[in-house]
């Protein structure tokens, strides 16, 4: 990554976890799968990441049980090693170093020591061919091993992992690549291969796309772009295979997994259905509908007693083998658009996006995870390619979180524009938003943009919609009409036009005072009560892309970028350009908690950040090349604590933090040292002993447990009196030169006394039964002076002292 | 595993007026009965004993009318010219009207002939009333003045001249048997005082005074003048409240009704006007043909008399609130004990709770279409009930099936009767906008789909006829209305035309800027 000062740019959140299949250990308590580039372990039962094993350098390909030692795991990485992992205690065991690229990996009960990985084939790089090759992994005590005895398996394989298969604990091989099935028995070293036609007399697609073996029986599935299952029998003669066809799927059939004992085959696709069939009673199945999105990957428990589907939302489930969901671990949903843009919840802090299809996701970036998906279509999701379904596309939350605004569209080719706008109240009883009012049609077009009154003070909220129709509308929360009516409900307060030219932008004052709307070149600024045309500003050629009023002490600047390559600031005391200056600026974006503004410029490729203040002329900060790609959205969250940084360049990070997302849907975020430390500082803290479930729950009241024993023992442990001068002598003197232990015992015990400076009469001073352990190691041998005794005390002159045990 | 989520149906605005209660309670009258009077009808007064007979003053006579009586009982006849204001005493024995000929005249209810005759006005008498005493009377006259006389002697006891215009409007208090108020074309309303010489308090309304109106705690006062109703709080020393202003032309009479909290006006404008007396808001509002010169409200609301210039006596009488009809006999029910079976278990020490999830219940077409039977879906949508009391459902269905791709699929292969059916769902609904987008697609599948076998069927090709000249229609009025909003849109742009030229020329010098 880029690296500037002590500024970085760091990814953040939201890796993928349904790239490969994940891998349940053998108690079915955790649950491994790779994100990234390293290996995330879950609880099965709280879906908590208890660890994460990082140390690959490019991304993990695939995760797998150490055949032998169920309790390590084996992973590959694209960088060309096989690191082998305890992963109960997170702990790297050892590295094998292969030296190619890596894209799957398998291991049989058969082949001790010995992995199966697939790779490019080197001789062509041109083609995307690939190999399958066993790799003997060499047994050194060593903690980086080559492992360079590689011998070539199957040529000709698929990089997908799911299309090779070892079959009855490792007697032979099955790969399926496009119309050939290749059967690889390694007794016999032998191999069969099968093929079909392209397309069935139907017209189904008959090319391959996974495959499994059954563990008991030679029985090979194989799933089939029509939605077909096969089941291959009798394959040990190349002639005499026979094979029957299971239909259920109206697409692709994406994973197919046999239980351990082989009493069910499990396959699933995209209509995010899982199917369970009884193995020889085919026509009896089960089925798990509306699992959310398209399943990637089925696997079992190898005491089948979970299944798990990955999906394409970044979602794992787990799922009782009794066929009921229990836990559901969640990624960052990343769609191919992001287009609400992102957004911070006032309230929670969270970042808001799109989710799931007609879903808005909650994430929590200091928690790195998804806290929870608001529906907001509330329509079945139909799981079929092409269909045109309802998706959020706008978002607005208003300054205290109260309310959300959404906005969700279906565009059909041969109808009109479906246009909803929903208002949500935040309800405090249920902690969620509850849907009050939808607007249906409210406007004729696609809205451009959409934005709440910011100030958090006033008494009504306002909304404001732009829409490409030319018109914007304002949307006010009216009180109810009649006291029958359930509450307030919102509705449409003025729609202004200038023109006919459609507004792109809208934008309120940080006070709620002043309304901006670029509509086209021109900038118009309104006031919201009265809704009076007040200014319009304009700085020709150009349409006004976004537009930001300054906060704070700059809050007379309204700026605004256009797509002619401008960026102009002007004073709204004055109403005229205070500066302008020539910048490519695709996104502008204002902090709320600071003067600052973020510019980000689009240039050959790679995309430059500006910081800067509207007053001042000198950018704050400015880096080039941040990321490759456009950012096509950013946004400032404010920091629950306020970093201290003196530096002037990393100032502006004190308050908030800037993320944003670029055309390749990566989240990354500016990280100074100073954070960096502190965040391992605080991951050391979370060290967690994992007997335990790990819960919140857990780590809160586990916590609050430790503090109690802690209190506990140093209320029984009675202070030491303060004159120690006598115990360090006698513990720190060298053994030899120390007087008789009869002395010392005289002179410690003097040395606990507290002294009374009152002389008169018989004062009972009563110390507390002391139990005094001293344990002094001498160099010629282990003597340990054990002192319990009752002391009791008359006066402050004479004193009774009662040894009760000397132990030497 | 998400739950199936059922198909919504949208919470669609209700057309129309909003319902509430006010609309409800004065919906609540019969059809009127009309009356043809000799003149434009001027006063109606209700008697404040049972049976509650009213006296209407039209032209040159007032009737009694009974309480559901279309006759009269009762004509007084003998008066020179028009007679005015007609009233009962807190008795109902004695009836009081003005006249033109500056005669007020005293009659007994059970009589014929005057009782009595005063004589001393000048002009024409517009107010005649009892005061509480029972023995005096008020009268107030074209000729600036208003008396007091006293019944039995037929003598003027006092004479105020004060206003300085034609006296038209006056009450007396019904707590106090010395006060009464009048109400002048001097803009001015005056309170007297028996006892003394002088008005004891002077208000100005700022439009000739047609009507007054004392609340029953004789707190407040409303007066009625030009377009204005105003409320006048007597006990501040003639503070006005507030100053309505919703009718279009001159208010000439008030009401109360029987609880005291709601007024109603009457205007030239041909509407009376119900308000709360709370925020006086107006609640509800009756039309009637011609402009209203007089209004009454029966003892609780019974009946609703309008007086208007047509001469005509238009009477509401309320609806008796009947008992709903003895439906047919309740379904049988499984008895109590069903129900209670198994609820008042209690699980032993050792029983292992298994806990049911509830299910979710889902209406018969959400679990066709959770079984993707598109057809069958649409077939029970289109039940008779449904598509009937509930077309935003059937809509909703419609609207999920093309969501889903599958509206062809779900319309296609359907018979004679399957398809007449849907076309006259699509015909009853079509131009209800809130339906038109979802049933024009429809509309269009189904063409597509059935063009083949047009001409097959009567009963298909005559919807398809009925549709088609709906559509035309439509089409034109559209075509009507676009113009009308042209219309419009010159008219509001011609209004704007100064604000809306500094933008432009504003935008203009931007441009230039450039």
């Amino acid at each position: 990554m880029v690296e500037y000062g002590d500024i970085r740019v760091v990814y953040r959140g939201g890796s993928k976890i349904n790239f490969r299949k994940p891998v349940i250990s053998n108690d079915s308590r955790f649950l491994l799968c790779a994100s990234g580039e390293s290996v995330k372990v879950f609880s099965s039962v709280t879906e908590e990441c208890v660890h994460e094993l990082r140390g690959h350098t490019g991304q993990v390909t695939g995760v797998l049980l150490r055949p032998s030692n169920h309790l390590q795991v084996y992973s590959c990485s694209t960088d060309g090693t096989v690191r082998l992992w305890d992963f109960t205690d997170g702990i790297l065991v050892r590295t094998y170093v292969v030296g190619y690229p890596v894209y799957s990996i398998y291991a049989s009960l058969n082949h001790k020591e010995v992995v199966f990985i697939v790779t490019p084939v080197q001789s062509d790089k041109r083609t995307e061919l690939f190999q399958l090759v066993a790799v003997n992994l060499p047994q050194t005590p060593d903690q980086l091993v080559e492992a360079r005895d590689l011998s070539a398996v199957l040529s000709d394989v698929s990089s997908n992992p799911s299309t090779i298969a070892f079959g009855r604990g490792g007697e032979y091989l099955a790969s399926v690549n496009n119309l050939k099935m290749e059967i690889y028995f390694f007794k016999k070293n032998k191999s069969y291969s099968f093929s079909l036609r392209e397309y069935t007399k139907n017209g189904g697609k008959n090319t391959f796309t996974c495959i499994a073996c059954h563990p008991k029986d030679d029985c090979v599935a194989t799933g089939h772009d029509d939605g077909k299952i096969r089941l291959w029998r009798n394959f040990k003669q190349k002639k005499e295979y026979t094979y029957s066809t299971l239909h259920w799927h109206h697409s692709a059939v994406s994973s197919l997994c046999f239980t351990p004992e082989g009493t069910n085959l499990l396959s699933g696709g995209v209509e995010s259905v899982l199917v369970q069939w009884r193995y020889n009673q085919e026509n009896q199945k089960d089925f798990l509908p509306r699992l959310g999105a398209a399943i990637t990957h089925v696997t079992v428990s190898p005491d089948g007693a979970l299944f798990s589907t990955s999906h394409s939302d970044n979602k794992i489930t787990i799922i009782q083998s009794c066929v009921k969901v229990s836990a559901v671990i969640q990624g960052l949903v990343k769609g191919e658009n992001v287009t609400t843009g992102l957004l911070v919840d006032p309230r929670s802090k969270a970042l808001v996006l799109n989710g799931r299809p007609g879903h808005l996701q909650f994430y929590s970036l200091q928690r790195d995870k998804l806290l929870f998906h608001l529906d907001i279509v509330q329509q079945e999701y139909i799981h079929e390619a092409g269909l045109e379904q309802f998706e959020v596309v706008r978002a607005a939350f208003d300054a205290s979180g109260l309310w959300l605004a959404t906005v969700e569209e279906r565009k059909q080719k041969s109808a009109e524009l479906e246009l909803n706008l929903k208002l949500w109240s935040f309800d405090e009883q249920t902690q969620s938003f509850v849907l009050n009012t939808t607007v249906s049609a409210p406007h004729e077009a696609r809205i451009t943009a959409m934005c709440f009154s910011q100030a958090a003070d006033s008494q009504t909220t306002t909304l404001v919609s732009a829409s490409r129709d030319g018109h914007f509308k304002a949307w006010q929360l009216g009180l109810p009409a009649h006291t029958d009516d359930e509450g307030p409900s919102w509705s449409c307060d003025f729609v202004g036009a200038y023109h006919g030219l459609v507004p792109r932008c809208c934008c309120f004052s940080a006070d709620g005072s002043l309304l901006a709307v670029g509509f086209q070149e021109v900038v118009t600024v309104w006031n919201p009560t009265s809704w009076e045309l007040l200014t319009t500003l304009s700085q020709p050629p150009g349409d006004v892309r976004n537009l930001c009023f300054g906060q704070l002490s700059c809050s007379k600047y309204l700026l605004g970028s256009n797509n002619k390559k401008m960026v102009c600031c002007w004073n709204l005391l004055t109403c005229s350009l205070e500066w302008s200056t020539s910048m490519d600026v695709s996104l502008l974006l204002v902090d709320s908690r600071s003067e600052n503004m973020a510019a980000f410029c689009c240039q050959d490729g790679s995309t430059d950040l500006f910081v800067f203040k509207p007053s001042e002329p000198r950018p704050l900060f400015s880096q080039k090349a941040v990321c490759s790609g456009r950012v096509i959205h950013a946004v400032f969250t404010p920091r629950e604590v306020m970093l201290e940084s003196s530096e002037e360049s990393s100032q502006w990070l004190n308050r908030s933090q800037l993320y944003f997302l670029t055309e390749f849907m990566d989240l990354l975020t500016f990280s100074t040292k100073a954070e960096e430390e502190k965040l391992m500082a605080s991951s050391k803290q979370l060290v967690i002993d994992d007997t335990v479930a790990m819960t919140p729950f857990y780590l809160l009241l586990g916590k609050h447990r430790h503090e109690h024993l802690g209190n506990e023992e140093s209320a029984e442990r009675t202070p030491l009196p303060q004159s120690s001068v006598a115990i360090k002598e006698l513990l720190q003197t060298p053994a030899h030169v120390l007087p008789a232990t009869s002395f010392l015992c005289s002179m410690f015990a003097k040395s606990l006394l507290i002294s009374v400076t009152e002389t008169s009469h018989h004062c009972f001073l009563s110390s507390s039964v002391s139990v005094v352990q001293i344990s002094h190691s001498l160099y010629r041998g282990a003597l340990s002076l054990t002192f319990s005794g009752v002391f009791w005390c008359k006066s402050y002159k004479e004193f009774k002292f009662y040894p009760l045990k000397i132990a030497s | 595993m998400a739950s199936f989520k059922p198909t919504q149906i949208p919470d669609l605005p209700k057309l129309g007026e909003k319902i509430t209660e006010d609309t409800l309670y004065w919906k609540n009258y019969k059809a009127p009965v009309q009356i043809k009077e000799f003149g434009a009808v001027s006063n109606i007064d209700f008697s404040p004993v049972s049976p509650h007979n009213f006296a209407v003053t039209a032209f040159t006579r007032i009737h009694i009318y009974g309480p559901f009586s279309q006759e009269p009982v009762k004509t007084f006849t003998r008066f020179k010219d028009t007679a005015y204001c007609g009233r009962f005493r807190s008795d109902g024995q004695l009836l009081v009207a003005g006249c033109e000929d500056s005669v007020v005249r005293l009659y007994d209810v059970g009589g014929k002939a005057a009782l009595r005759m005063y004589k001393g006005h000048t002009k024409a008498v517009h107010v005649a009333d009892f005061t509480t005493g029972r023995y005096q009377i008020l009268t107030a006259s074209d000729d600036y003045t208003c008396r007091l006389w006293d019944i039995p002697n037929a003598v003027e006891l006092t004479a105020y001249q004060e206003h300085t215009d034609y006296v038209r409007c006056g009450v007396t208090s019904k707590l106090n048997r010395d006060l009464f108020i009048t109400g002048s074309y001097d803009h001015t309303l005056r309170v007297f005082d028996s006892r003394t010489e002088k008005s004891v308090m002077t208000m100005d309304h700022g439009q000739p005074v047609e009507s007054l109106l004392l609340y029953p705690s004789e707190g407040l006062l409303v007066s009625a003048g030009g377009r204005y109703v105003k409320v006048w709080d007597l006990l501040k020393g003639g503070q006005p409240l507030v100053s309505l202003k919703n009718h279009h032309k001159t208010v000439t009479c008030l009401a109360l009704n029987s609880s005291g909290q709601r007024l109603l006006s009457a205007s030239l404008d041909r509407h009376v006007k119900v308000y709360n007396t709370t925020n006086y808001k107006v609640v509800h509002n009756f039309d009637y043909a011609a402009a209203i010169l007089s209004l009454g409200l029966a003892p609780d609301d019974e009946s609703i008399v309008v007086g208007m210039t047509n001469s005509i006596l238009s009477i509401k009488h309320r609806k008796n609130l009947e008992e709903p009809k003895e439906t047919s006999k309740p379904r049988r029910r499984p008895s109590y004990r069903v129900f209670m079976k198994g609820k008042n278990f209690v699980p032993k020490q050792d029983d292992y709770f298994v806990s049911k999830p509830a299910r979710q219940h889902l209406a018969k077409y959400d679990k066709q279409l959770k079984r993707f039977n598109v057809s069958k879906a649409l077939d029970t949508a289109l039940e008779a009930w449904l598509r009937r009391k509930k077309p935003e459902v059937t809509v909703a269905v419609i609207k999920e099936l093309d969501r889903r791709g599958t509206l062809k699929n779900a319309l296609a292969g359907r018979d004679e009767e399957q398809l007449s059916r849907l076309l006259c769902f699509v015909i009853g609904n079509f131009f209800d906008t809130r339906f038109t987008p979802v049933l024009a697609t429809t509309a269009e599948i189904v063409l597509d789909i059935y063009q083949c076998v047009i001409g097959q069927s009567a009963v298909i090709d005559r919807h398809l006829i009925h549709l088609q000249k709906l559509l035309e229609k439509e089409i034109y009025y559209q075509k009507d209305l676009m113009e009308i909003l042209g219309m419009l849109d010159t008219m509001f742009a011609f209004s704007l035309l100064r604000k809306e030229l500094i933008c432009v020329l504003q935008h203009y010098d931007d441009l230039s800027q450039l």
